[in-house]
């Protein structure tokens, strides 16, 4: 089976959030920047775990400048075989999405998987796009994927509950937790990852439809009132009369 | 202006759906509903009180099938002219919205928390850290409304419901088997939300937490190292790598407050932090603060709102 993971990085978890250039650019002064967790831990992680049970290939793929390679050599070292860049900003979700789909569509993959989200735009839309530029169903926000020949059987999150469905290759899945679990990439694949293959191609003309104008930061919270254990009362009582939230 | 919105509707109409409706109605025009399932019209005929014109219902979608509910949605928003098309950011919406931007080659502004200014939206970015502006360049455009972002206000009449064909084709998916907590409040619709972590030292104290959420009609969450460790289960788990939760009262007991669990419930509109240290990072975030014992202060709290609810 071929699969295809979709790589995008995303600020480490701890950073500071701040903008630059009159609010209208992320400051990425002192930022560590990291595989997005969505895509690492559950995209990548759940499709090597499928190639050593039934063989195959693992391709990651992402959209952005050589900047970005440290972060390919890192999903590299987890155990990806090769890496494909495609050497251009992301602007927005479609531009990036028709990126990935038009090299998706001319080299024949049986899978491909992207994080539910990124932890920065949260946007979720990129895995979508790619499925209906690919003519393919899409499954979002899986927690379980199974396969057998050509049938998978995907457990995803539904409001308030779980459904279990099963679905045809070939497809494109988001994945959440509880796919796979974490894997730290040992001194091995590390130097291995310097040598696997990180091939980077042209963009092809695409359309942006949205773009992020400006950035504000959300109110600043007033002081956090403290309350005696003992009171319980009181709390409820500001509950109802100031918070008015019971 | 043509308005169309989307509208799950197969376990009922939630909060979310008249949220949406409110939303569209703000943005104003026509405002049409496409649904699909087997909901009564005497139930969706209520969505006019909040400003639908007509609801379009296809009857023949009974799950969540994305495929055929993105076909729906896209016939239908053909049939009304839509010019913009709102979601509720919710399950649906995420594997719906992104195909349809696609189709309709409309761009897709995802999580936002208020209506358009012209045809700028503002948008929750890096998980309610920071607030984007998004411009939409389509002549379509597609809003996923973050829940609870506004609240819903009748303003009408009921509207009219007509069955529509919307030619949703073969399904894609084959649904096994649905698993459903029983009697349990869905974690991202819920309006209050009770919530431990490591603090509690073990699965067996959740007793006081759930004695906390029944009282309170809330839903129960977790931290990540409790839902890691099996204490709880995963669809508990708010925060970065969790489910991000928005609710208007969200009390954490045991849980410091790392900047990732923040992460999945700083756009609550009320926090109340309980942690026996002082130095919790949480309490920065906080609008109510106990230092205290949760085996203390859980049990009391719930005794408090018994009685609060006896007077009340």
């Amino acid at each position: 089976m071929k699969i295809l993971v979709c790589i995008s990085k995303s600020p480490d978890t701890t950073s500071k959030i701040a903008f630059t250039d009159s609010n209208t650019k992320f400051d990425e002064n002192g930022v560590q920047y990291i595989v997005n967790p969505y895509d690492e831990w559950y995209a990548l992680v759940r499709a090597l775990e499928l190639k050593e049970a039934n063989g195959g290939s693992v391709t990651i793929i992402t959209v952005g400048t050589a900047n970005d390679d440290s972060v390919i050599r890192k999903a590299l070292a987890i155990g990806a075989d090769e890496a494909i860049r495609i050497d251009t900003e992301p602007t927005d979700a479609y531009y990036t999405a028709m990126q990935i789909a038009n090299y998706a569509n001319s080299n024949g993959f049986d899978l491909v998987l992207t994080g539910k989200e990124t932890i920065n735009y949260n946007g979720s839309q990129v895995g979508g796009m790619i499925a209906e530029a690919m003519s393919l169903p899409f499954i979002s926000l899986a927690s379980r994927l199974d396969v057998n020949g050509t049938t998978l059987t995907l457990e995803t999150e539904i409001t308030g509950g779980l459904q279990v469905i099963e679905a045809q290759l070939p497809l494109v899945v988001s994945c959440a937790k509880g796919m796979a679990e974490q894997r730290i990439p040992n001194m091995r694949g590390i130097m291995a990852a310097r040598t696997k293959p990180l091939t980077v191609i042209a963009p092809t003309e695409n359309e942006v439809f949205t773009s992020f104008e400006s950035y504000t930061m959300p109110e600043a919270k007033s002081a956090c009132k403290m309350i005696s254990p003992e009171n319980m009362d009181e709390l409820v009582s500001l509950l109802h009369n100031e918070a008015k939230v019971i | 202006m043509s308005v169309l919105v989307y509208i799950n509707s197969i376990n009922g109409l939630s909060k979310s759906a008249f949220e949406v409706v409110t939303y569209a109605s703000k943005i104003g025009g026509e405002i049409s509903v496409v649904t699909n399932g087997d909901l009564t019209s005497d139930e969706l005929q209520k969505l006019g009180q909040y400003g639908a014109n007509k609801v379009m219902i296809d009857r023949s979608v009974k799950t969540n099938d994305t495929e055929q509910i993105t076909n729906v949605v896209a016939n239908a928003a053909k049939t009304v002219n839509a010019t913009t098309v709102v979601f509720s950011h919710d399950l649906i919406s995420k594997a719906v919205s992104p195909k349809l931007s696609v189709r309709l080659k409309a761009g897709l502004v995802s999580g936002a928390i208020e209506v358009p200014n012209g045809n700028t939206i503002r948008v929750n970015v890096f998980s309610g850290k920071a607030i984007g502006h998004v411009t939409v360049k389509t002549s379509t455009k597609i809003i996923s409304l973050l829940p609870n972002s506004i609240q819903p206000e009748v303003t009408g009449s009921d509207c009219s419901v007509e069955d529509f064909d919307g030619q949703a084709g073969d399904a894609k998916i084959k649904v096994i088997d649905t698993k459903k907590p029983e009697g349990e409040i869905p974690l991202p619709e819920a309006e209050l939300v009770v919530s431990a972590g490591r603090g509690l030292k073990g699965p067996e104290n959740w007793g006081m937490v759930e004695d906390l959420a029944t009282e309170l009609g809330a839903a129960t969450a977790c931290s990540r190292p409790v839902a890691d460790i099996g204490w709880r289960p995963h669809h508990e788990h708010v925060g970065q790598t969790g489910v991000a939760i928005r609710p208007n009262l969200y009390i954490a007991a045991g849980i410091s407050g790392a900047i990732q669990h923040l992460a999945g419930v700083n756009g609550s509109k009320v926090i109340v932090v309980i942690n026996t240290d002082a130095e919790a990072p949480f309490f920065k975030a906080a609008d109510y603060g106990i230092i205290g014992d949760a085996f203390e202060v859980l049990p009391r709290l719930t005794e408090a709102i018994k009685k609060f609810k006896a007077s009340n």
